[in-house]
């Protein structure tokens, strides 16, 4: 294999949220196994277009730098995944980097994911566990049972699913899969379990579960393999129950 | 009920699809294939739902009304998606695509399709017979325009089919649902096929 000496990047930015996005195209020098983001620290290092032009240092998101926490997801030549874990020698040059374009962009590759925290929130993705006095252990959670919730609970927030789900845009308020995956997996808790149906109504607000039309590209694009659509039809039948003990009443406390 | 608004239309919209609109649907492809075993046969089908009691209040409750709600919030379901099958080529995206697109085709043809037959015979300028067909579908634009408008609507029922099973939560492992691709298939090719042989029927007399 003949030795690289440079990698092409090719990067949609943006100097603010309000102004227009611009391609600008740089290149830098290759070093063996580097990714996306060690390329981008070579661009801050170093701020210098593949003109020669002094520019500034290209803006991007990131935190753990071993996926799992979400925050350097982006559109890599084409396809939105983590740039931590996207290696330059599997990818295609030039790089093409874009942010994501469900999110709003606070600049550059940078987006703000907040509307999936207020997701989270919508849903109620945690666990009520405080009181004014010790409440004691909860109920165990069986082996098998913590095995399939573990899978749930690596969804990280990456944004990548609503990303790619055509339901998920600026004229519908969906809130996307990863919330509606996350309600399945604290109602599977056991101590979860107890507040289940405060979940499930919020599963049920404008925005909620009903904005799912089965595109069920969430599933296919998840970087942790998530069953996201599992969730989902998993919480229609929950939130279709919920929605008939409300109207017509049931022995059991809702 | 007020405050899950969006959430009882949605499930209320899924649920028109099938019950009643999709077994009138199978319901009415059925009648009209009465036609390939003879102008008498489908003249008598016809003429017995006709005259079946109460029929303003049944096409008005099990009919109309249905239509009409799923059509106006289809139509918004429609425009509020951003379809993305150039980046995400998987299967499911295409139906869902697929979806929207035969859902307004329907939409089109069944407003003609209406205005044609039902309208103008409300309005006494048509006879409900076999030759009223006969007359339109002898047109090859207009044959094509309902072959085109039946397997639309066939096929949008079938996906729906597959959606409404996944939307009620019956269908939730990727097995049973891929099972489900197969099986609303078949309900597809069946229907379509009864649906396109009463056209050929009226059109070509074969």
């Amino acid at each position: 294999m003949a030795e690289q000496s440079t990698v092409t990047f090719i990067i949609t930015r943006q100097d603010s949220p309000e102004s227009s996005p611009y391609q600008e195209t740089f290149e830098i020098p290759y070093k063996k196994n580097m990714n996306v983001i060690s390329g981008l620290m070579e661009i801050r290092r170093n701020p210098v277009n593949a003109n020669g032009e002094e520019t500034a240092p290209v803006q991007w998101d990131m935190n753990c730098l071993e996926e799992v926490c979400g925050a350097c997801s982006m559109v890599i030549n084409g396809t939105a995944r983590q740039s931590c874990a996207a290696l330059v020698d599997e990818l295609e040059q030039p790089i093409r980097l874009e942010p994501m374009s469900t999110f709003p962009v606070i600049r550059d590759l940078f987006v703000d994911r907040e509307q999936m925290f207020d997701a989270l929130k919508q849903v109620k993705a945690w666990i009520p566990i405080d009181g004014t006095h010790d409440l004691g252990p909860g109920p165990r959670m069986p082996e098998k049972k913590r095995q399939w919730a573990y899978e749930l609970s690596k969804c990280m927030t990456c944004g990548v699913c609503l990303e790619a789900c055509p339901n998920v845009n600026d004229k519908s308020d969906f809130i996307g899969p990863a919330a509606l995956s996350q309600a399945r997996l604290f109602n599977a808790h056991p101590t979860g379990e107890m507040n289940k149906s405060e979940r499930l109504e919020g599963l049920m607000e404008d925005g909620g579960i009903s904005g799912c039309s089965n595109a069920q590209n969430c599933v296919q694009v998840c970087p942790k393999g998530i069953p996201l659509t599992t969730s989902i039809a998993a919480m229609n039948r929950a939130t279709n129950i919920q929605s008939f003990k409300n109207f017509f009443g049931s022995d059991h406390a809702h | 009920m007020a405050e899950h608004r969006e959430f009882f239309y949605r499930r209320l919209h899924s649920l028109l699809g099938v019950i009643p609109i999709g077994v009138f649907l199978i319901q009415h492809l059925v009648v009209n294939h009465f036609a390939v075993y003879g102008e008498e046969s489908f003249n008598k089908a016809a003429g017995f739902m006709h005259d079946l009691p109460f029929r303003l209040a049944l096409e008005i409750v099990i009919i109309f009304l249905p239509i009409l709600f799923h059509a106006i919030l289809g139509v918004y379901i429609v425009f509020v998606a951003k379809n993305n099958t150039r980046r995400y080529g998987y299967f499911r995206n295409w139906m869902f695509y697929l979806q929207r697109v035969t859902g307004i085709i329907t939409f089109v043809f069944i407003a003609w399709h209406v205005w044609e037959t039902r309208v103008q015979i409300g309005m006494g300028n048509a006879e409900l017979d076999y030759s009223l067909m006969e007359n339109i579908l002898s047109n090859p634009v207009m044959f094509w325009f309902y072959i085109i408008g039946v397997i639309s609507t066939t096929f949008h029922f079938a996906n729906g089919l597959w959606s409404f099973m996944v939307s009620w939560g019956i269908t939730q492992s990727p097995k049973s649902q891929k099972i489900a691709t197969y099986a609303t298939l078949v309900v597809f090719l069946a229907i379509s096929y009864i649906g396109v042989r009463a056209l050929i029927q009226f059109a070509y007399g074969v």
